[in-house]
């Protein structure tokens, strides 16, 4: 029974459903964060890498005399020097190994070649530029689709007789994996029968997530204990113990990694890369701490890049249609190493989740990973594994399908989505939709927008020259790694963890083993203790990311901390509270069945007056429990998930291009989105705000570009795009709320729907203002230039 | 991202500037406002073994009206050019042009003389100092010299400034009640360089275009004065179709590198847009429009 006052005493809390300000904006809004760079240890040396002019050479010679001449510098490390300790390859997540320094041959251009140690940043600066390397340059292999022929330059000298690098069997020096899924020759009896049939090209362009802190460690192996403590900005410090561990031969227990505040991930925190191997073994080699932060253009250029699919999509369908088939078919460019960040089972991520939000009875998706000579990785950029890509695809194929029966694609969308009834629903390629309500999402964004009178005025503005577009996506996300049963890194279960302790005066201090990077964990984890255990958030001290004090998790990426995250501390709260009622009944001296749970408090059922709130039960837990219990509040909760969340959304764009200049502005963004129970609305909103201007970057100008000599060209952020608040769009959002069924509090996650799905949102309506005038598909990034040369071969910027 | 070593030297005079550069020859680099120099001594793409540092040289700063001529002096900011009511009602084209460049935290330190002295196509003072028919005075250590803006801009990262020279003031006609001036400049995102950006200053003599200059930003080795289409416009009155020649003239003028902003088709086109574009707003200007 609610009450006014019993809605009060909630409304205290500032749990669930709250938009209460963030816990953690004080100290960075006064400046008060302590990010990896802020930490200085006593004789602390700091590390600078060497790197390679080259994309494709061998290395002759390495003459370090001048560099170690140089007053302060204090060592120079090569491949030769970490030989002895067989560190100068290291494995990758991918089962592939990368060279941590370069091994008699660069394989991209910046790979690190050398680390200069010194005094300061400015002498190992300077340092770098007096080692010597001279190398013979060797034909590069930039262009994928040229991976494979015959007499294709072989990139991976160390592995070129090696019948598997990781990920199943290959056919070529360069091959790295061919995975699929699903029934091939179902698919393709589908595409025989159909009445209609599309196929279209598409590039998921090479990205980098390119967080504003960039990646850095700073190493410290104290000889005396034999322990490395290890200061990360990672979004997986747990996972970096371990592998630390298994690289190091140091125990577990004698490493602590420490991620402080990070300034953003959006995967590029994931991986190991060689600047952290590097300063360890030069902390332990030189006995001191030894700090490694990498600059904008490093960043840019060598952690761990996003996507660079090759995509073929093909759609088959009845007239009026109904879709009876899909198949895709990608290109990886994977880079000179296999150092994407994937669930070790998964070489294409969670790619076959790209059937979408659609009823499609077969399918089929086939991934082809190559080397090339660029920089390695293939992370998630804010997204779950390869979703973006699988997203991208299937909304883009559903447009060209619209456009080649002449059917509006809001119509065809509403035809083949999976209805409300279906759930739990059994996808085509193997996952098991949990929950969702899309026609319901759609229509209203329809309505929300005057669909309709959208489509008038675009056809109004066609007939004047005037090019605008209209784009939706409707998309579903796999969130949430993952089952223990199909997902692990490295053999350890994609699990996470909490552990909540309420001390005697009812305030509580909570540990997870995921880790915030501004996702406001400080906040949420706090806001859902406070409503399961009715304490206040205010009380509640949630910390991350040390892994002598937290329990072991799997980190936070793929929207994994509220499905898996959330869901551990939801149990370890609700193990807590089934403590306090046996306490209560002890302190009321009733039956625990007696009682019920009223917001902060259990009562007895019938005398509402008699109650103990948890703060009574809290001091009572430390001084008065029933006979044989264990004094003490306090739990901890390894959750392995039953299965993914799929939060999904219904977003509508609408673009007007300059015909003259090629700009695009994106007049409206309407974004629905439904991610469950919603923890702190003001939360999600600034997720979803920060998701689609990741999405707006990435669709209209994100890029990696190489010249054919393989060097990078646009690794500042010059060129490389992040628009301003001048650019940015005014993003309108909206809500509807279809609970996980299995999460324990129903919530999905929600970070990054908006970057999934708003690519191909704005995508699809750049395409549509041209495909309108009889152009076919446009590749993103759709910046001015691009769009402008569209608008030229359509001939429409006429004086 | 970390510059080589260098020795910074922050005169108060004029005098000690033109000494030090005498004295350090051209291992030395003149720093005004730093937003172009900084950033290629961080690439390492400079490395200069002396810094000289102007920014202590107040009589370097400041807007003024002498001699029915409007004086600015090399370091003042883009920002106090922004502010100059000054500017506003005698060179509008100047201020408007300098809302353009970069962003606020650069227009804060980055000053008009450093922008003209770098010798970079895509800054956009020089084509706006050719639009505007100004003059630069220079001083070395044979003393001071008056150079039009007109010929001053020779290539990239080449001026017509001489070894010992600085550039110390900006002399600039004031505008008539029948000018009018627009500059139109595309870029990718603020703060960016130009793709291509046009600066125009026309006057009228009742309906006849009196004079008229146009300089383009970035699609070229330097500005480019455009006077092919200049001499379309001049003496004429000027009509919609004959804009559109004017710009087809400036596009031939062009000569830009291909980079992520576009190709060479892609900025001549960019080029003859942002002429037209500049063009109809100074006319409409010079006709008493906003």
């Amino acid at each position: 029974m609610t009450t006014a006052e019993s809605l009060d005493r909630q409304d205290k809390l500032q749990g669930v459903g709250c938009s209460r300000k963030r816990k953690e904006d004080p100290r960075f809004i006064q400046g008060k964060g302590n990010y990896v760079d802020d930490i200085k240890l006593p004789g602390m040396l700091y590390g600078d890498f060497v790197r390679s002019p080259y994309a494709h050479a061998r290395i002759k010679s390495i003459n370090k005399e001048a560099a170690l001449a140089l007053p302060g510098v204090h060592a120079v490390l090569t491949a030769d020097d970490l030989k002895p300790l067989n560190l100068h390859w290291m494995p990758t997540l991918a089962g592939d190994k990368q060279a941590v320094l370069a091994d008699e041959k660069v394989c991209f251009q910046y790979q690190e070649v050398a680390m200069v140690i010194a005094d300061d940043r400015y002498i190992a600066a300077d340092a770098t530029e007096l080692v010597e390397v001279e190398y013979e340059e060797l034909p590069p292999l930039v262009d994928p689709h040229k991976a494979l022929l015959p007499d294709a330059p072989i990139i991976r000298e160390d592995a070129a007789g090696a019948d598997e690098v990781g990920q199943g069997q290959r056919t070529h020096p360069n091959h790295i994996f061919t995975w699929d899924v699903g029934d091939e020759a179902m698919t393709d009896r589908a595409f025989e029968n159909a009445d209609v049939v599309v196929s279209q090209e598409m590039l998921n362009q090479r990205v980098h997530p390119s967080p504003l802190e960039t990646c850095g460690c700073v190493a410290s192996f104290d000889k005396v204990r034999g322990e490395l403590t290890l200061y990360l900005t990672s979004q997986a410090p747990h996972v970096v113990r371990t592998v630390v561990t298994m690289l190091s031969g140091i125990p577990e227990s004698k490493v602590r990694v420490v991620s402080p505040d990070i300034g953003g991930g959006f995967g590029n925190k994931v991986g190991i890369y060689p600047g952290y191997v590097v300063s360890i073994v030069a902390s332990i080699v030189l006995g001191r701490p030894v700090k490694w932060i990498e600059d904008r253009i490093e960043n840019l250029s060598t952690t761990a890049f996003a996507r660079d699919y090759h995509m073929i999509g093909e759609l088959a369908a009845t007239k009026d249609g109904k879709i009876k088939g899909l198949r895709v078919n990608v290109l990886a460019d994977h880079g000179a190493f296999n150092a994407h960040a994937q669930p070790t089972k998964w070489p294409a991520g969670f790619f076959s989740i790209c059937t979408g939000s659609y009823d499609i009875p077969t399918a089929y998706a086939k991934v082809k990973g190559v080397y090339t000579n660029k920089a390695p990785g293939g992370v998630a950029y804010r997204c779950s594994f390869r979703v973006t890509e699988a997203v991208y695809v299937v909304e883009r194929m559903i447009d060209v399908l619209a456009h080649k029966l002449e059917m509006d694609p809001a119509e065809l969308r509403m035809k083949n989505f999976i209805q409300p009834e279906q759930f739990p629903y059994h996808s085509a390629l193997g996952w098991e939709y949990d929950s969702g309500d899309y026609p319901t999402a759609l229509k209203k964004v329809m309505e929300a927008v005057d669909y309709a009178g959208l489509r008038k005025e675009q056809a109004e503005k066609k007939a004047r020259g005037e090019i605008m577009g209209i784009g939706l996506c409707t998309f579903t996300e796999v969130v949430g790694a993952g089952p223990s049963k199909s997902c692990d890194i490295l053999g350890v279960g994609m699990f996470d963890s909490a552990e909540i302790r309420v001390h005697p005066t009812g305030s509580v201090i909570a540990r997870m083993g995921t880790i915030t990077q501004g996702q406001g964990h400080q906040t949420t984890y706090a806001q859902i203790i406070a409503t399961e255990l009715g304490l206040s958030s205010e009380d509640i001290q949630i910390e991350e990311g040390d892994t002598s004090t937290a329990p072991y998790g799997l980190g936070t990426y793929g929207s994994r901390s509220t499905p898996v995250g959330g869901a551990a501390t939801v149990m370890a709260a609700r193990k807590i509270r089934e403590k306090a009622r046996k306490i209560a009944a002890h302190l009321m001296e009733v039956s625990e069945n007696d009682l019920e749970w009223d917001v902060d408090r259990f009562r007895v059922a019938g005398n509402h007056e008699q109650f103990k709130t948890m703060k009574d039960i809290a001091w009572a837990a430390y001084n008065n429990v029933p006979e044989g219990m264990e004094m003490g509040l306090e739990s901890v909760d390894y959750y392995d998930p039953p299965n993914f969340t799929y939060p999904f959304g219904a977003y509508l764009c609408v673009v007007d291009i300059d015909r003259f200049t090629g700009e695009l502005k994106v007049r409206r963004f309407y974004a629905l989105d439904d991610c469950g129970t919603r923890i702190n609305p003001m939360i999600i909103e600034g997720q979803v705000h920060g998701g689609l201007n990741e999405a707006f970057a990435v669709a209209t100008g994100q890029e990696l570009p190489y010249d054919e000599q393989g060097n990078l060209l646009g690794n500042t952020f010059m060129d490389y795009f992040w628009p301003t608040m001048v650019e940015t769009p005014v993003w309108e959002l909206d809500y509807t709320v279809t609970p996980s069924p299995h999460h324990p509090m129903g919530a999905k996650g929600v970070a990054e729907s908006p970057h999934v799905g708003g690519i191909p949102c704005i995508s699809n309506a750049v395409n549509d203002a041209f495909m309108q005038f009889g152009a076919s598909h446009v590749n993103m990034p759709h910046n001015a230039w691009r769009n402008w040369k569209a608008i030229h071969e359509l001939g429409l910027d006429k004086q | 991202m970390i510059p080589g070593v260098f020795d910074y030297h922050a005169p108060t005079t004029m005098a000690d500037a033109i000494a030090l550069l005498a004295q350090y020859g051209d291992e030395a680099k003149v720093l005004a406002g730093g937003h172009s120099l900084l950033p290629m001594m961080k690439l390492r793409f400079a490395e200069p073994a002396y810094l000289i540092d102007l920014n202590k040289i107040n009589e370097l700063r400041g807007i003024s009206e002498a001699n029915g001529m409007v004086r600015i002096g090399a370091m003042t900011t883009e920002n106090q050019l922004i502010a100059s009511d000054l500017l506003a009602q005698k060179c509008p084209l100047i201020p408007e042009a300098a809302r353009l460049v970069a962003d606020p935290q650069v227009r804060n330190r980055g000053t008009i003389g450093g922008d003209i002295a770098h010798g970079d196509p895509g800054n956009d003072h020089p084509a706006v100092m050719l639009a505007v028919g100004a003059s630069f005075v220079l001083a070395g250590p044979a003393g001071e010299r008056t150079v039009a803006a007109d010929g001053f801009f020779l290539g990239t990262y080449w001026t017509g400034l001489e070894e010992g020279e600085i550039l110390k003031e900006i002399l600039v006609p004031p505008v008539t009640a029948s000018t009018g001036h627009g500059y139109a400049k595309l870029k990718r995102k603020t703060g960016d360089y130009a793709t291509a950006g046009a600066a125009v200053q026309l006057t009228l003599n009742g309906d006849v275009c009196d004079s008229i200059n146009i300089g383009l930003t970035n699609v070229g080795a330097c500005a480019i004065k455009a006077t092919e289409a200049e001499d379309v416009l001049r003496g004429q009155v000027i009509t919609e179709a004959l804009i559109l020649t004017a710009a087809e003239k400036a596009m031939a003028m062009t000569d830009p590198a291909e980079d992520l902003r576009g190709d060479v088709e892609y900025k001549t086109h960019m080029a003859g847009e942002m002429c037209r574009r500049a063009l109809r707003q100074a006319l409409a200007r010079a006709k008493g429009g906003a």
